[in-house]
């Protein structure tokens, strides 16, 4: 972590402030501290405390079995672990060569984009919190989350721990009257929707709050690897979706929310948008979803062995890039087993982006990164 | 590509109509909350203890095993084969096969022990069981004082009829019912077809030894 000399002129390091923000409790974002030097009010260094939650996810997975990784997947980022489990699963049939039937790609990508609408709207609730108005906002979040976890926990058994998809298909058919009440959510989503934005989007605390704050020129975000709503804030054009399509993605017709400024206000409406995209996925595929095998026929449960080699596999997360690489030399088990996950690379940014700022801002910063501790620590 | 621009909507202007977005906000929480007072959807509040949320049917919680009949210990459809222990991953699963004084296998755990501790319902155990013994269960009020006890989940906790199966998980429990009473049948006529094969051969056998002698009681005579 890099650690500055004090920015400001005529600050004598003897008269610094020192706080340690944290560890915080885990509804908020997790157990995160952030150890910050101040001047006054105003942020000089910031250094990044994790690794309160780190379970060794990745050395785990290296001794068990590849079908046995998957439910530790649900814990990385436990507010969206279809996505998760379809980023495994995804990495481990490239490895393998396994084929996925034509229903299990359109039930894939409907649960993943419930997933986007659970983490964005999620998200609206903790940012709220984070300036403030714990209560209200949270609670009409966590209302219309709790429709859609009812329904993950009709088809997978559980409201978060889904252990879902499979190598070649998902677990289970999706259950009859299903993807009815799918449609039922989508269509009361957009009236949500618009009680959220009239909601919080004229408020003007929101506004003096977020606008122009945690700006950082495009390159530096290109630089440090950020991905995801955070990069699409800042107008750069890039979703894994269209950039690198994966599943069926190509099917849909959708675009690309894009933000002009990248500041936390921006964050925020980034995320209104990309549900409102969602929406329209959502839609498409509800109406195209073909009958047959949610699994195909011959994939195999146990003593699942990928031959020798290595993959790369990304998908467009919500909140940004998630990548599994793994290495196989043939075993039941993969060589090595990495992650690449979102929410820890976009937060290498956090100190530059909080330098100059007032600690206040420091918190609201954090809360539009879009952090999962079950995630960054691993 | 064809990736289209698309712009975030302007801010509203700040401080045109000062407080306008604020009273705007409160009158939508204003709606909500007048309309958790009368609106149907909004009084989702379950009395917990006297009343109770139904529980879907694919609902997992912790394992249990699966007997037939009425008897836990004799149709208990485990064979402690061990594919569940290999498999969980958080490894919470802990088999002891039973075996008569030859050492001989009896086909039949002596100790099945699922620390619920440890356990992360997954339910993988009952997805790669061959047997149809192993099933997540849908009961939630485990709690205990025994931290270690009554957590440690043996064969007289974890054995649970086949009927209670059907209450659980009726479309389940009807499938593999019926695929067991096939299978049985099937073996049953497998072993009747046998049993009918081994008579003939017998039969043959005898016959061919009754000639046989005939034969031989010819040639003596010749």
């Amino acid at each position: 972590m890099i650690c500055r000399a004090p920015t400001l002129e005529g600050s004598d390091e003897d008269q610094l402030l020192r706080v340690s923000l944290g560890p915080q409790h885990p509804s908020t974002h997790g157990v995160f501290r952030m150890n910050v030097v101040l001047d006054g009010e105003t942020v000089v260094r910031l250094k990044p405390v994790f690794g309160y939650l780190h379970r060794n996810h990745e050395k785990i997975a290296e001794g068990t079995s590849y079908l046995a990784s998957m439910p530790y997947t649900d814990r990385l980022d436990y507010i969206c672990p279809l996505s998760n489990n379809w980023a495994y699963a995804l990495a481990v049939e490239r490895l393998a060569g396994v084929e996925v039937p034509e229903r299990a790609e359109y039930m894939r990508v409907i649960l993943a984009e419930l997933t986007r609408l659970i983490n964005h709207t999620a998200f609206l609730g903790f940012i709220l919190g984070d300036m403030g108005a714990w209560g209200s906002a949270l609670m009409y979040a966590f209302r219309e989350r709790e429709k859609i976890l009812d329904l993950f926990e009709d088809l997978t058994g559980a409201r978060m721990m889904a252990n879902f998809m499979r190598f070649g298909g998902c677990r289970n058919d999706l259950p009859t009257g299903w993807a009815e009440r799918v449609s039922v959510i989508v269509n009361d989503y957009g009236p949500f929707l618009d009680e959220m934005e009239k909601f919080l989007v004229g408020n003007e605390i929101l506004l003096s709050r977020s606008q122009d704050v945690g700006q950082l020129p495009k390159e530096q975000l290109l630089n440090g690897g950020i991905t995801g709503p955070m990069l699409r804030a800042a107008g750069v054009n890039y979703d894994l979706r269209k950039a690198d399509p994966y599943g069926i993605y190509e099917r849909f017709e959708f675009r690309i929310p894009l933000g002009e400024k990248g500041d936390c206000y921006d964050r925020i409406m980034i995320r209104f948008l990309e549900m409102r995209e969602s929406l329209k996925i959502l839609r498409q595929a509800l109406a195209q979803l073909p009958e047959g095998d949610y699994i195909h026929p011959k994939a195999k449960l146990r003593n699942f062995k990928a031959p020798v080699g290595e993959v790369y596999s990304r998908i467009e997360g919500p909140k940004g890039e998630l990548g599994f690489y793994l290495i196989s030399d043939g075993a039941t088990n993969p060589y090595r087993y990495r992650v690449r996950p979102p929410s820890f690379v976009n937060l290498t940014l956090l100190e530059d982006m909080c330098l100059g700022l007032d600690l206040a801002d420091v918190i609201i910063i954090l809360g539009s990164i879009d952090i999962v501790l079950g995630e960054v620590d691993r | 590509m064809n990736q289209d621009k698309m712009e975030t909507p302007a801010a509203p202007a700040r401080w045109t109509w000062p407080g306008l977005g604020l009273l705007q906000g409160l009158a939508v929480s204003g709606k909500n909350f007048v309309q958790s007072f009368y609106k149907k959807e909004r009084m989702t509040t379950v009395q917990y203890p006297e009343e109770r949320a139904p529980i879907s049917p694919n609902f997992r919680n912790f394992p249990f095993l699966c007997y037939d009949g009425d008897d836990p210990k004799a149709g208990l459809r485990c064979t402690a084969c061990t594919i569940c222990e290999k498999e969980c991953p958080p490894q919470c699963i802990y088999i002891v096969l039973d075996r008569d004084e030859n050492g001989k296998s009896l086909k039949r755990p002596k100790v099945f022990d699922i620390d619920i501790s440890v356990c992360m319902n997954c339910g993988i155990c009952a997805e790669v069981c061959p047997f149809d013994s192993i099933y997540m269960d849908g009961e939630y009020e485990l709690s205990t004082d025994d931290r270690f006890g009554g957590l440690m989940l043996g064969l007289d906790r974890l054995s649970k009829s086949a009927d209670y199966h059907m209450k659980l998980r009726p479309e389940q429990a009807t499938e593999v019912m019926e695929r067991r009473k096939a299978e049985e049948e099937k073996k049953a006529a497998a072993a009747a077809a046998k049993a009918a094969k081994a008579k003939a051969d017998q039969e043959a056998k005898e016959k061919a030894a009754a000639e046989a002698g005939a034969s031989g009681e010819k040639g003596d005579e010749a």
